[in-house]
C-alpha cells in the first residue's frame, strides 16, 4: 500500500531559502506530518518543524500545504493523488524562524493585550451559577486550540504587515467576543475592539472560518455579533440616547 | 562562551497545567517567577487530556465527599499511594476546580447552573467536572490566560539541560532557547519541575514529543530519588489504525457515557475479566450494568469502567486469544447504544478525531481500540504538603511527582492531581526563596553544561538520533510492556545499557538553529535514564500490581503492599535501588476502608 | 556573558531569546501555491451579480411595463409617486416626470444587500479581490478596511434591515392584492399570485436570516437563560442564519423573476395561467 511521492519542502531561513524536492515514501492512512517525520529521519535530520499531539488538539504544526493553510497531522496523504506533488511551506504571514518554523510572537503579544476576565462575585455558597445555554456561545469560542491559522490566512494582516500593529486579528476578535458574551465577566471591551484591536478592519470575507481546524464559526458566531455590539454602542442612535438618558443595567 | 542569564526567586520546568499552576501560587506568594517550557505556551500536553477533572464536588450526587473519593484512589492505586498525598488531593480538587471559574472557565453545566460531573472508571460517583471532551484544552487555556494576564515571564520553546546545584541545595537551571540554540541560564533558590511524563520512550503511546522525562532525569542528576518507576500506565483504549495514528488517546469518557467492550466474536468481554478485589462494586450481568448509567444507588458500575490497568489487561488478553478485531485492538462501541446527537455532543473531538484521521463515523459504527501507554504513576518523591524532593530547593508536581497515584491512577485524577499539588509546590517554592539571595552561578558550572549540550556537533560519522530513539521505543515496548517478565527485562536492560554507548557517540548536521536532530540527540540521555529506572524497578519488584504486570509473578503480595522502590544516581552515575517502606496511614483514614467498604 | 536584564510583564516569545531584529518572512514569490481552481467562484459572483445590475438597472430606468393587473412588479412597489401606474399605495409626491418612480424604491434593497454581511462578503472578494480567494494574495497596496469613510458606513446595517422590513410588508400586501383580479373582484389566483408570494417569502427569508436581524432578536444579550423567548426567537433565526447565502441569492433570483413576468404580461407576452 506504499508509494513514493515528491514533496516540495520550503527550507531556509530569514536570509533567505527555496523550495526543495524530495522524494519520500508514503504508506497507507498516514498524514503529512508523518511524511515530514520521515524525511527528518531519513533525508534532512535538521529539517525543522514544531509539532506536539499529533491529534490535531494543540494546534502545533500549522503550516501550507498546497498553498492552503492547514495542520499538518489532520492532512491525510489520501486527499492527493499519488502523482500529485505536494508542497508544503511555513506559514506565510508571519516570519519565518527555520524551515517549516515561524515565529507567531504577534499572537503572543496581541493576547497579552487584551483586557483579563473579569468575574463577578460567586453566589453566597462559593458556587458560580450558569446555565448550559448561556455558556455555550463562549464555550464554541473555547475550542480554540491556537493553531493561527486564521491569523496566517487573513488577508488584512497576511497582505500588509504594517496593519499588525492596529489589528488583532481573527482569533483575538473571538476572545473578545467570548469575553464580551461571557455570563460572569463585567469588563466592557466593546471599545476597545473597535479602538484598539482594529474590529473595523475586519471586512468579513470568512477566510478563518474556512480553514478552522476546530469548525469554529469565526465570524457568523463570533466577529459579527462583536460588530453588532459595537454598533450598539458605537453608532446606533437609540441606544447611544437611551445609554445617555437612563444607565441600564449590563445583561 | 556567549550566555544570557536571568535571576528570579522561583523557576518553574514545564508549563502544562502543574507548571502553570505551581507559577500563579509562586507569583501571588509574592516571588518573581518564570515559566521555561519546550513548546509553545499552551501547546503543553495537558491538552490531550480529555475527559475530566475528578473532584468531589457533588453537584450531582449529594452522598459525594472527599473520603468517597480518597478512598476510590487509593483503592484504583492498589493502595499503594501515600495517603497523605491522595488525602490532600481529594480534599482541595474541589476549590481547584471552582477557582477556575474564577479565572474564566467555562465547563458544562448541570440543570441547576453548577458545574456538572461525568461518570469515569473507578469512581463511586459522577464526579469529573468537564468541557465536552476537551477539558485539559480548557484547563491549559484558562491557566494561561491567568499567567499573562500576571504577567509572569515565559521561556517559551526554551529546554533546560541541566539543574545547578551547589552544597545548600538549588541555585538555578541551565538551558538553550531552541530557536537559536543560545544558552540560558537561570539564577534561582527554587526550581518547580513540571515537566510531565515519559511516555516517548515507548512504541506505541498517547503522549507528545515532549514526553522524554527530562524532570525525572535532571531531578535524578541533581539527587533527588524517584518513586515507584515501574508503574507505567497503559490507557486500555488507543487508537490502533492506521498505523500513523496508532497510540492516540481515545477518552474514557466514552464508557462513562455508555460505550462498551466487545472482541470479534461480539462478546462484551469485560464481565470475564472482574478481579475479587473490585467484584462487590462491580455488575454481574449486562442488565445491571446498563440501568446503572441512570440508577446508581440501586445497581453496581459496568465492568468497562474498572480501573485503567484491569481493563487495559483484559483487552491485551482477548487480543493474544486471537478475539482481537482485525487490526490487532477490540471494538469501543457506542454507536449502538447512544444516539448520534448524544455522541456528537458528548464526544466532539473524539468524533473528529476518527473522522478525520481513520474514516470512522463514530456514531454509526465502532472504534477499534488498544492499549497504549500513557502515564507514569512513578516519579520524584516529595513531600506530600510542600512537594519538595530530597534536594533543598527543588519541588515537582504533575506527572513527573511520584507517590500520588500508587501503582495505578484513576481517569480525572490527574487533572486535580496539577492543580492541587502545582499550587502546593508554587507556595512552597516562593516560601524557600524567600530570604535568599546572592547565589552565585559558578562559570565552570556552566561552561560544562554548554560543553555537554554541544558535543553532538563536534562528534562525526556518528550515528543518527532518529534511529537510537526508535531502538529504545522498540525495546521498551517489546520487553518492559504492559506484561513483563524477568528474561525479557534483563535483556532490555542489556539493550539500554548498549544504547548508552550508542548516545554518547551520537553526531548530528546542521547548525544550532531550530535543529530537531540535536534536540532529540540531548533529549535521548534522559529517555534512557528513565528508561534504565522503569526496567530495574520493574525486575526488582516481583508482584503484579496496578500498572506492573509480571508473568512470572502473576499475585499481589503482601510484603509488597508495603514496599516503595527508590531509584537514586549513583556516585557513578548509575542508577541504584533501594526499597523503602511504604508511609502507612493513620488509623481515622484506614477507617474510611471499612465503612464504604 | 551577557548581564541580567529585567524582562517586560507578559509572555516571552520566541524570537526574542537572541537579541536580533524581527525576523522577516519566508520568501516565497509566488502569489499563491494553491492548485485548485480558485478563481471559479469569485467568477460566478462577477458574472451573476453583473447580470442582475445590467437587467435592474435597465428595469429600473425603463419606467414601463411595470403593472399588469393585478400584479406590480417588486421594483416598482410601493406606487408613492403620481407618476406612477398604478393604484397600491397612497400617492405621496410628484417626482420630475424623468425620474423613475422604482430609482425611489430601490435604494432600499440596494442599502441592505450592500450592506448585508454576506454581500460584503462576496463583493470583497470577487469584485474589490481584497482577498480573491483564501491565502491568495490580494492587489493592493494599503487596506484599512471597514476603518473609515465610506465602508465605516457599512455599520448602518441595521437601518437598512429596519427598511427592508418595511418593505417586505409592502411585498405582502401586494400578494394579498394579488388575490383580486384585474377588475378589483376579491378571489383570484393566477400563476402571478405565486409568483410575488414566492418573492415575497424569500425576501422576507432574507431580512430575517440577516445577522443584524439575529443580533437584535436576541444575540445581544448575554443572559438568554433569563429571556427564554428572545432565546427560542434567536434560535430560530440563527438557524436561517445559517442560510442567509442561500437566502441572498435565491431571493435576488426571485425577484428579478417576479420583475420579469411582470414585464412580460404587460407586454403581453404572454397571458397569465389562472388558478381561479
Amino acid at each position: 500500500m506504499s508509494y513514493d511521492a515528491t514533496f516540495r519542502v520550503w527550507r531556509g531561513n530569514a536570509d533567505g531559502g527555496d523550495l526543495q524536492t524530495f522524494t519520500v515514501e508514503v504508506n497507507e492512512g498516514e498524514v503529512v506530518l508523518d511524511v515530514i517525520h520521515r524525511l527528518q529521519a531519513t533525508q534532512a535530520g535538521d529539517l525543522a518543524v514544531r509539532w506536539n499531539c499529533k491529534a490535531g488538539k494543540c494546534g502545533s504544526c500549522s503550516a501550507e500545504i498546497n498553498g492552503r493553510p492547514r495542520l499538518m497531522c489532520m492532512t491525510r496523504m489520501s486527499t492527493f493523488g499519488e502523482d500529485e506533488t505536494v508542497t508544503v511551506t511555513p506559514m506565510r504571514a508571519f516570519p519565518v524562524v527555520r524551515d517549516l518554523v515561524t515565529d507567531v510572537s504577534y499572537n503572543y503579544d496581541k493576547a497579552a493585550q487584551i483586557p483579563a476576565f473579569n468575574p463577578r462575585q460567586r453566589d453566597a455558597d462559593g458556587n458560580h451559577r450558569m446555565q448550559q445555554i448561556d455558556v455555550e456561545r463562549s464555550q464554541e469560542f473555547r475550542k480554540c486550540i491556537e493553531c493561527f491559522l486564521c491569523q496566517d490566512t487573513c488577508h488584512v494582516i497576511r497582505d500588509h504587515e504594517e496593519n499588525k500593529k492596529a489589528f488583532a486579528g481573527p482569533r483575538f476578535l473571538i476572545r473578545l467576543a467570548e469575553l464580551d458574551m461571557h455570563p460572569l465577566d463585567v469588563t466592557d471591551r466593546k471599545d476597545a475592539a473597535q479602538d484598539e484591536f482594529g474590529l473595523g478592519y475586519c471586512n468579513i470575507t470568512k477566510c478563518c472560518s474556512e480553514v478552522c481546524p476546530e469548525g469554529i464559526h469565526l465570524t457568523d458566531n463570533g466577529i459579527i455579533p462583536l460588530k453588532e455590539r459595537v454598533v450598539d454602542r458605537k453608532f446606533d442612535p437609540l441606544t447611544f440616547l437611551g445609554s445617555k438618558i437612563r444607565r441600564r443595567p449590563k445583561d | 562562551m556567549e550566555l544570557e542569564r536571568h535571576t528570579y526567586d522561583v523557576v518553574v520546568v514545564g508549563a502544562g497545567g502543574a507548571g502553570l499552576r505551581a507559577a500563579i501560587e509562586a507569583h501571588e506568594s509574592g516571588a518573581r517567577t518564570a515559566v521555561v517550557c519546550k513548546s509553545l505556551l499552551g501547546k503543553a500536553h495537558t491538552v490531550m487530556a480529555e475527559g475530566g477533572i475528578a473532584a468531589a464536588m457533588a453537584n450531582l450526587y449529594p452522598e459525594d465527599n472527599w473520603r468517597v473519593h480518597f478512598r476510590d484512589t487509593m483503592r484504583g492505586g492498589k493502595m499503594l499511594n501515600h495517603w497523605r498525598m491522595a488525602q490532600l488531593h481529594a480534599q482541595e480538587a474541589p476549590d481547584r476546580v471552582r477557582e477556575l471559574e474564577d479565572w474564566g472557565a467555562l465547563f458544562d453545566r448541570t440543570p441547576d447552573g453548577l458545574i456538572s460531573q461525568r461518570d469515569f472508571g473507578g469512581h463511586r460517583y459522577a464526579r469529573l467536572a468537564h468541557v465536552g471532551d476537551r477539558t485539559g484544552l480548557e484547563l491549559i487555556r484558562t491557566l494561561q490566560q491567568r499567567t499573562v494576564a500576571l504577567g509572569i515571564d515565559v521561556y517559551m520553546e526554551c529546554t533546560v539541560t541541566r539543574l545547578l546545584t551547589d552544597e545548600g541545595g538549588i541555585t538555578g537551571a541551565f538551558g538553550y532557547w531552541r530557536e537559536s540554540g543560545r544558552f540560558v541560564a537561570w539564577q534561582a533558590p527554587s526550581v518547580v519541575l513540571a515537566t510531565g511524563g515519559i511516555g516517548k520512550s515507548y512504541k506505541v503511546t498517547s503522549n507528545s514529543w515532549e514526553y522524554t522525562g527530562d524532570g525525572h532525569s535532571l531531578a535524578l542528576q541533581a539527587g533527588a530519588s524517584l518513586v515507584n518507576m515501574e508503574f507505567v500506565q497503559f490507557h486500555p483504549t488507543g487508537m490502533v489504525w492506521p498505523p500513523s495514528v496508532r497510540g492516540i488517546l481515545v477518552t474514557e469518557s466514552v464508557r462513562g457515557d455508555g460505550g462498551i467492550l466487545k472482541n470479534s466474536a461480539g462478546n462484551r468481554f469485560m464481565f470475564d475479566y472482574i478481579p475479587d478485589f473490585f467484584r462487590k462494586e462491580t455488575a454481574e450481568t449486562e442488565a445491571e450494568a446498563d440501568r446503572w448509567y441512570d440508577d446508581k444507588k440501586n445497581n453496581r458500575r459496568p465492568p468497562e469502567l474498572l480501573p485503567r490497568d484491569e481493563v487495559a489487561r483484559a483487552i491485551n488478553s482477548e487480543v493474544k486469544a486471537g478475539r482481537g478485531t482485525p487490526h490487532g485492538g477490540v471494538f469501543l462501541d457506542i454507536a449502538s447504544r447512544r444516539s448520534a446527537e448524544y455522541i456528537r455532543k458528548r464526544l466532539p473531538s473524539m468524533y473528529h478525531q476518527f473522522k478525520e484521521l481513520a474514516e470512522v463515523d463514530i456514531t454509526a459504527e465502532p472504534m477499534e481500540v488498544g492499549p497504549t501507554c500513557h502515564y507514569v504513576m512513578g516519579g520524584v518523591e516529595v513531600d506530600p504538603d510542600t512537594e519538595a524532593a530530597r534536594v533543598s530547593g527543588l519541588f515537582a508536581a504533575g506527572e513527573v511527582a511520584g507517590g500520588m497515584h500508587g501503582s495505578n491512577r484513576l481517569g480525572g485524577n490527574s487533572l486535580s492531581d496539577l492543580l492541587v499539588f502545582g499550587r502546593r509546590a508554587g507556595a512552597a517554592a516562593a516560601e524557600h526563596a524567600r530570604g535568599r539571595h546572592g547565589l552565585e552561578l559558578p562559570d565552570e558550572a556552566l561552561a560544562d553544561a554548554a560543553r555537554a549540550a554541544l558535543a553532538p556537533f563536534d562528534r562525526e560519522g556518528g550515528e543518527n538520533p532518529y534511529t537510537v530513539q526508535h531502538d529504545l521505543q522498540q525495546t521498551m515496548h517489546d520487553l518492559v510492556g504492559i506484561i513483563r517478565t524477568a528474561p525479557e527485562m534483563e535483556q532490555a536492560l542489556e539493550r539500554i545499557a548498549a544504547l548508552k554507548e550508542r548516545v554518547a557517540n551520537l553526531s548530528v548536521e546542521g547548525h544550532r538553529q531550530y535543529n530537531p536532530g540535536w534536540h532529540l540527540a540531548l533529549d535521548l540521555p534522559h529517555m534512557l535514564v528513565v528508561s534504565e529506572c522503569i526496567a530495574r524497578a520493574a525486575l526488582e519488584r516481583q508482584e503484579s500490581r496496578g500498572g506492573h504486570t509480571r508473568d512470572d509473578f502473576p499475585a499481589t503480595d503482601a510484603e509488597w503492599a508495603k514496599t516503595n522502590l527508590i531509584c537514586t544516581q549513583a556516585a557513578d552515575g548509575s542508577v541504584a535501588l533501594t526499597r523503602q517502606p511504604l508511609p502507612q496511614m493513620p488509623s481515622d483514614l484506614a477507617g474510611i476502608f471499612e465503612e464504604t467498604a | 556573558m551577557t548581564a541580567t536584564a529585567p524582562r517586560g510583564t507578559g509572555a516571552v516569545s520566541p524570537g526574542h531569546g537572541n537579541g536580533m531584529p524581527a525576523p522577516r518572512r519566508a520568501t516565497i514569490t509566488e502569489r499563491t501555491l494553491r492548485t485548485d481552481r480558485w478563481w471559479v467562484q469569485p467568477l460566478i459572483t462577477v458574472v451573476v451579480l453583473v447580470l442582475f445590475i445590467i437587467y435592474a438597472t435597465f428595469r429600473a430606468f425603463q419606467n414601463a411595463h411595470y403593472l399588469s393587473e393585478p400584479y406590480i412588479s417588486p421594483f416598482y412597489s410601493p406606487c408613492i409617486t403620481t407618476q406612477c401606474e398604478g393604484d397600491t399605495f397612497p400617492e405621496l409626491f410628484t417626482g420630475p416626470a424623468w425620474i423613475s418612480p422604482a430609482l425611489y424604491i430601490l435604494i432600499f434593497p440596494l442599502g441592505i444587500r450592500l450592506t448585508c454581511y454576506y454581500y460584503r462578503k462576496a463583493y470583497y472578494r470577487s469584485f474589490w479581490l481584497s482577498p480573491p480567494a483564501c491565502a491568495v494574495a490580494e492587489p493592493h497596496k494599503r487596506y484599512t478596511g471597514e476603518t473609515r469613510l465610506p465602508l465605516i458606513g457599512q455599520n448602518i446595517h441595521r437601518y437598512a434591515l429596519y427598511a427592508a422590513l418595511v418593505i417586505n410588508v409592502i411585498l405582502f400586501y401586494d400578494v394579498v392584492l394579488a388575490f383580486r383580479d384585474e377588475t378589483g373582484e376579491w378571489g383570484h389566483m393566477g400563476l402571478g399570485t405565486v409568483v410575488l408570494l414566492v418573492n415575497a417569502v424569500l425576501l422576507f427569508l432574507y431580512s430575517l436570516s440577516c445577522h443584524s436581524c439575529r443580533h437584535i432578536v436576541g444575540g445581544r444579550i448575554n443572559n438568554f437563560s433569563k429571556h427564554p423567548l428572545r432565546y427560542k426567537a434567536w434560535g430560530l433565526v440563527s438557524q436561517l442564519n445559517g442560510r442567509h447565502m442561500q437566502f441572498a441569492w435565491a431571493s435576488l433570483f426571485s425577484v428579478a423573476f417576479a420583475d420579469f413576468y411582470v414585464l412580460l404580461l404587460a407586454t403581453d407576452t404572454i397571458t397569465d395561467l389562472r388558478f381561479f
